[in-house]
């Protein structure tokens, strides 16, 4: 048996998908209260959960490689497109910060009862549709300043694989130090009791009224 | 019959688990996980029922409309596996609710207005980044891919940059 087994079919698909939205919605993933609170630094659940899960494939995918179950170069690697890239991934924090998803959360968010994430899926489908409206005039843009092809960052950094790995590995535990501090400055994470007890549209009309006739 | 409401895991718990399961889709598909393709696809898919003529002739969507129905992909079907699984945990977790969630500061008229702003800027953003969170964060960065990471420094600065003013409605 040769490993990937390019596999893309509907059970391969539908097994992947049900283990990522079952692990999303049990780390509070499906909650955008939860997840904008990272950026406000109470709660690191998104850095710890994301940089962790990064360094466990990571290490995976280079013990496979190093035992031979699978071929380097193998499964695919994005290339980078610079300013695309990371304008593209500046608009996506954007809109996390504003919106309150990315779009694999919003899908969460719905699938636990979420009507928000309804409409921030109906969002990113007019930005989809703006950005096939305007494709043909910053094609210059999206294509610029292309890095070589699949680049990763041993071969940026000139330096072995397994070094890159100690590095993430150390980044992540300072990570997790750091943003445990910082938790707990800020008030701490939120907790699956309060995602679902606090925030209720009919307790802030209960404070405007409470403030109006206190006012 | 509502379940009490169960903690959620541990992030460093899920982290593993997560990478486990990315680890196990590289091996299945050789792609990874994702999320924006879908909406891609779905967009597609409405502008080809809505608007045939426009949205064949389009340059980045036409391509889409050609040969099979653009549902028909594996990401669509890892979409509906992303709503299973979610609805599975949030059942048995006693987190299955109804609601209108989003910024505590905000009514009902104001959630629904940011939910679609940043939704816009959130799909646009995806594909101008070829992927989004999932699809180049998550997935990129596994195979230690450069795009991965960049799309990562970016995605986390602007989003605590945006975040300084729209705390006052978040927090």
């Amino acid at each position: 048996m040769t490993l990937p087994l390019y596999d893309s079919g509907v059970a391969s698909g539908l097994l992947s998908g049900m283990l990522f939205g079952y692990v999303l919605e049990n780390a509070g993933f499906g909650s955008p209260r939860k997840l904008t609170a990272q950026f406000r630094f109470s709660d690191w659940s998104v850095f710890k959960v994301m940089f962790t899960a990064i360094v466990v494939a990571a290490i995976g995918l280079y013990v496979a490689t190093a035992f031979g179950w699978m071929k380097a170069g193998s499964i695919f690697i994005p290339t980078t497109y610079f300013w695309a890239t990371l304008t593209g991934g500046a608009l996506v924090g954007a809109g996390m910060a504003i919106g309150g998803y990315c779009p694999g959360t919003s899908s969460v968010a719905v699938a636990a009862g979420r009507l928000d994430g309804l409409f921030f899926i109906v969002g990113m489908v007019l930005g989809t549709a703006l950005f096939a409206g305007v494709f043909d005039r910053i094609e210059g843009f999206y294509s610029a300043a292309a890095g070589p092809v699949s680049q990763t960052l041993p071969e940026l950094f000139g330096i072995p694989e397994w070094l890159v790995l100690v590095a993430l590995v150390v980044l992540a535990v300072l990570g997790f130090v750091a943003g445990t501090m910082l938790e707990r400055l800020y008030g701490g994470p939120l907790s699956a009791a309060q995602v679902e007890t606090e925030g209720e549209i009919a307790s802030v009309t209960e404070i405007e009224i409470v403030e109006i006739t206190a006012g | 019959m509502p379940t009490a409401v169960r903690p959620f895991w541990p992030p460093l718990a899920a982290g593993i688990v997560l990478g486990l399961v990315l680890l196990l889709t590289f091996l299945l598909n050789g792609y990874g996980l994702g999320a924006s393709g879908f909406f891609t696809r779905l967009t597609a898919w409405l502008g080809g029922e809505l608007a045939g003529p426009v949205t064949q002739a389009n340059s980045y969507l036409g391509p889409f409309l050609k040969g099979a129905n653009p549902l028909a992909s594996w990401i669509s079907w890892e979409i509906v596996g992303v709503m299973l699984g979610a609805l599975l945990a949030a059942l048995t977790g006693g987190r299955f609710r109804l609601r209108l969630d989003g910024a505590p500061r905000l009514g009902g008229g104001g959630r629904i207005a940011l939910a679609l702003g940043g939704g816009v800027l959130t799909g646009f953003g995806a594909r101008l980044a070829r992927g989004c969170t999932s699809g180049i964060g998550l997935s990129g960065s596994a195979p230690l891919a450069v795009a991965g990471f960049l799309f990562l420094i970016g995605f986390f600065i602007v989003g605590i940059a945006v975040s300084f003013l729209t705390r006052r409605i978040w927090a």
